[in-house]
């Protein structure tokens, strides 16, 4: 496996196992949060509907993640510095979660409840070794890259679409430094779809 | 009599051109496999996650899969007769949210008939796993 570069973390492994993330948000995220009346007033009633579906989509997968990196964690199977950016990984998602989920209810929705983390029914049979996990968790990110890259053109609201783009570029960095540490070579491709 | 031929043989073949233009073209199963990593955010083909799992899902009605939680719009398309097929299966995946109005899937869709052409042929070939399987 060739190098990872991890920066020094002060979050350690009690962040990953109380979900207690800290949570910092970006410009965007902040304004999208504070933002309500200007989300309302540029939203129709229907697309705001469409657009707290299509956020509670992405949440319900953040929660997905969260949890796959709780059970990566837990596993036994991941080492240092590997361990340490995972529990990163894990906070940023937290992260999505939580500017996902305040932005839903300041559209008048109900953000989706996370499910019990046997209830995601991971493939942990298939989970043997820290490349298992690091291939698991690359697909995860890369999946959710090509998901918020087809969920931005959807969205009613483009400050919506703005913050989708923030949490998508920080997902595509996730899946590069994965593969970065899966031995691969970190970005592929030009284009990503 | 003749005259009343010609006309009619070329309304044919102009029909027949321009159901060729509108199909697909033929999938490969194999790029569609690296297709549906873009999927793999909500779905896998064995199990319900974000999105409802994928085996067996061809010649299944739309939101039909029990315990998962479609969208009301969904549940209601496939109340109303919707079934996955090639052909339902293409219309939806080039634009989710114009064939199935209210649907969950997010999804702005994918628009190059080739790509939709070999996803499908990769779901079918899954689909056909199950099949074998039970």
């Amino acid at each position: 496996m060739s190098a990872v570069f991890v920066p020094s973390f002060r979050l350690g492994r009690r962040l990953f196992l109380t979900h207690t993330g800290v949570a910092t948000f970006s410009a965007t995220a902040v304004a999208l949060m504070a933002g309500r009346e200007s989300l309302a007033a540029t939203s129709s009633s229907g697309k705001t509907a469409n657009d707290v579906g299509i956020l509670n989509t992405a949440l319900g997968a953040e929660q997905e993640a969260i949890a796959a990196y709780q059970v990566g964690a837990e596993s036994g199977l991941l080492q240092k510095p590997v361990l340490d950016l995972a529990v990163t990984f894990q906070g940023h998602h937290k992260a999505h979660a939580d500017v996902l989920a305040n932005t839903i209810k300041k559209l008048g929705g109900k953000p989706v409840e996370a499910k019990k983390t046997a209830d995601y029914k991971f493939p942990t049979d298939k989970l043997k070794s820290q490349a298992d996990v690091l291939r698991f968790a690359a697909g995860l990110e890369k999946g959710a890259v090509s998901a918020y890259l087809g969920a931005i053109p959807v969205f009613g609201n483009r400050d919506l679409s703005k913050a989708a783009g923030s949490i998508l570029g920080d997902e595509a960095m996730h899946w590069a430094i994965l593969r970065n540490a899966l031995g691969e070579a970190p970005v592929p491709e030009a284009f990503v779809a | 009599m003749r005259t009343l031929l010609l006309p009619a043989a070329l309304a044919l073949s102009l029909a027949g051109f321009v159901a060729a233009a509108s199909a697909l073209p033929p999938g490969n199963a194999e790029r569609g496999e690296k297709i549906y990593e873009r999927c793999q955010a909500c779905h896998s083909l064995d199990r319900d996650r974000t999105g409802p799992h994928h085996t067996g899902l061809i010649g299944r009605r739309a939101g039909s899969v029990p315990g998962f939680a479609y969208s009301p719009a969904m549940k209601k398309a496939g109340a109303a007769g919707l079934v996955w097929t090639e052909d339902t299966l293409d219309k939806f995946l080039k634009a989710p949210t114009k064939f199935v109005p209210g649907t969950r899937m997010g999804y702005a869709g994918i628009k190059d008939d080739q790509e939709r052409s070999d996803l499908i042929a990769y779901l079918k070939q899954a689909s056909q796993k199950e099949t074998a399987a039970h």
